[in-house]
């Protein structure tokens, strides 16, 4: 049985998520290799190579592989796919968007999110926003998943020395292009893989109160997060949303500042080790899944929090 | 140029669904139902491309029990012209639903499919990319911005940590995100309208599809449950108990 796990890079950079996805893999038991496809990704592949666990590296550089277009990459899957009796994507956007393309090619279905692995073809998933536990049986012969990187602790990006091999890249698909991109520069931790995660809601009132979180989130070392209200009124990016339609994060300490506590939100951080909730509504939903609850105006509880930090 | 929209019912999102105590499933019975959020973004999108000029017709599809017509009468209502509803009371998993499609595809030749980016029951987040692979097409998921414009879509799409745009060939697949619009509210007059419109019943043996479920869920069960937590008098005593407690600062 060998494994092959998708790399998420930027052509620079071998991403976090790739080794939480490896140690998932190590879980299902076997060979894990990992496929680069990229542009000028040499860099790329040297580090999935000293990668914990992993025993070969597959580098497929391409132009046309640079951004990650999903017809190209699935394409790139497909060529190697029957080596291996597993796939396996991080559950970013970039995992969501190829994986079950490949899955289709193969025509195979495709477990997604996994958050256990109890065998080689059962693995358990989040239904209904997190509400209920799936544990679901493949009998493909190729299993394609994607897997929940917060669910799986990151192994070692030191200790490997796998061989890299260069593959021949598969032919341009040529059904999309590339037109650009708008990353926001943050200096903060990565939301997904943040130890402490400062959320906020539409409790915030605006988009200039929103900043007061700074100073907290620097105190913290934390990441910023929003709920969906506070996004969809303007006062976050989009990018910060955490949720069921959002990013999933399980912080060592969320702290929802301003957040009642929908569904939908408790689906993206209900798995955090504590969770602080900061609210006027005694009555919120948040105060049902926060260890420790404060019911208090934000406007006088944050800047206290940060003096007493 | 035909759109399709394919749309599912699904429990409804303010509803907190419970398991059942035999761990088969979750409880639905008795459990308002609506349109998938998603979908609903997704009939919105074609009906405006239709306004502007870009679509000559908005055809909505589901997949599912014979109620799923509740949910093509919603997007008619909303703006599509007529609907096709493939009737079936086997569980359908993605890959069949995508296998349905292709073949609806397949009979009424449209340049754009635009389906929700997941549906808020079995979030799987499959269907569209898996109708991409099987009709050899371009696709652009998580879109927050779609403009055609000949035989090319322009689409931004949400990606972690921002925004990227991809031009697309027709005929494409979109999957829609959040942001992408805010779909109206349908009015009482284009609801009876709507009980006018052509709808077509199917079945997946009249299109030659083989939905037999791929997957087997073998016990669905409740999350761990959370200890229940403590309220603090004051932002003095959180921050002792996160220091000296909780140890997480």
């Amino acid at each position: 049985m060998t494994i092959l796990v998708i790399a998420e890079h930027d052509n620079a950079q071998l991403k976090g998520a790739t080794l939480n996805t490896v140690a998932a893999a190590q879980k299902i038991g076997g060979d894990v290799h990992i496929l680069v496809a990229g542009s000028g990704a040499q860099a790329v592949a040297d580090q999935a190579a000293k990668a914990a666990g992993v025993s070969k590296v597959l580098l497929a550089d391409a132009p046309y592989l640079a951004e990650g277009l999903a017809e190209n990459v699935a394409d790139q899957v497909l060529a190697v796919a029957k080596d291996y009796s597993h796939i396996l994507f991080a559950s970013t956007a970039s995992g969501k968007n190829i994986a079950p393309r490949v899955a289709a090619l193969l025509d195979v279905a495709q477990i997604s999110d996994i958050i256990a692995v109890e065998s080689a073809d059962t693995f358990q998933r989040p239904i209904y926003a997190g509400n209920a536990i799936a544990t679901v049986q493949s009998a493909d012969a190729v299993k394609v998943l994607t897997v929940r990187t917060t669910a799986f602790d990151a192994l070692s990006a030191e200790g490997g020395s796998a061989a890299v091999e260069t593959l021949t890249a598969a032919a341009d698909a040529g059904l999309s292009s590339f037109v650009g991109r708008e990353v926001a520069k943050s200096d903060r931790p990565e939301l997904a893989g943040a130890a402490v995660v400062v959320s906020g809601g539409r409790g915030l009132g605006s988009a200039e109160n929103f900043k007061m979180l700074e100073p907290l989130a620097d105190k913290l070392g934390a990441a910023l997060g929003a709920s969906r209200a506070a996004v969809d009124a303007g006062y976050a990016p989009n990018d910060w949303q955490v949720g069921q339609t959002g990013k999933i994060v399980a912080p060592q300490l969320y702290v929802a500042i301003g957040i009642s506590g929908a569904i939908q939100h408790l689906a993206g951080m209900k798995d955090s080790k504590v969770i602080v909730a900061i609210n006027k509504d005694a009555e919120a939903p948040i105060f049902g899944v926060a260890d420790y609850g404060l019911v208090a105006d934000l406007f006088q509880a944050v800047p206290e929090l940060v003096e007493l930090l | 140029m035909k759109v399709l929209v394919p749309v599912k019912r699904v429990v409804d999102y303010n509803v907190k669904v419970r398991v059942k105590s035999d761990q088969t499933g979750v409880d639905i019975a008795n459990v308002k139902m609506s349109m998938n959020p998603f979908d609903e973004i997704a009939v919105e999108e074609a009906t405006r491309l239709k306004e502007k000029g870009v679509a000559t017709e908005v055809i909505a599809v589901s997949c599912g029990v014979a109620q799923s017509q509740e949910t093509l009468r919603t997007a008619m209502a909303i703006g599509a012209d007529r609907a096709a509803l493939i009737q079936t009371d086997v569980e359908l998993q993605p890959l069949a639903v995508a296998k349905l499609l292709k073949a609806i595809v397949d009979k009424e030749q449209p340049q754009l499919v635009i389906l929700g980016k997941q549906a808020i029951d079995d979030d799987a987040n499959q269907t569209g990319q898996m109708l991409a692979a099987l009709l050899g097409w371009s696709q652009a998921t998580f879109a927050s911005k779609v403009e055609v414009s000949g035989d090319t879509a322009t689409v931004t799409r949400e990606i972690d940590g921002g925004l990227e745009t991809l031009s697309l060939k027709l005929p494409a697949i979109i999957t829609t995100d959040l942001r992408l619009n805010e779909p109206r509210y349908v009015t009482l007059p284009n609801i009876m309208k709507a009980k006018k419109k052509q709808l077509d019943v199917f079945t997946p043996e009249d299109l030659g599809v083989d939905v037999t479920p791929r997957l087997k869920t073998l016990k669905v069960a409740e999350p761990p449950a959370r200890s229940a937590g403590i309220v603090v008098p004051d932002v003095a005593t959180l921050v002792e108990k996160l220091k000296n407690e909780a140890k997480v600062i």
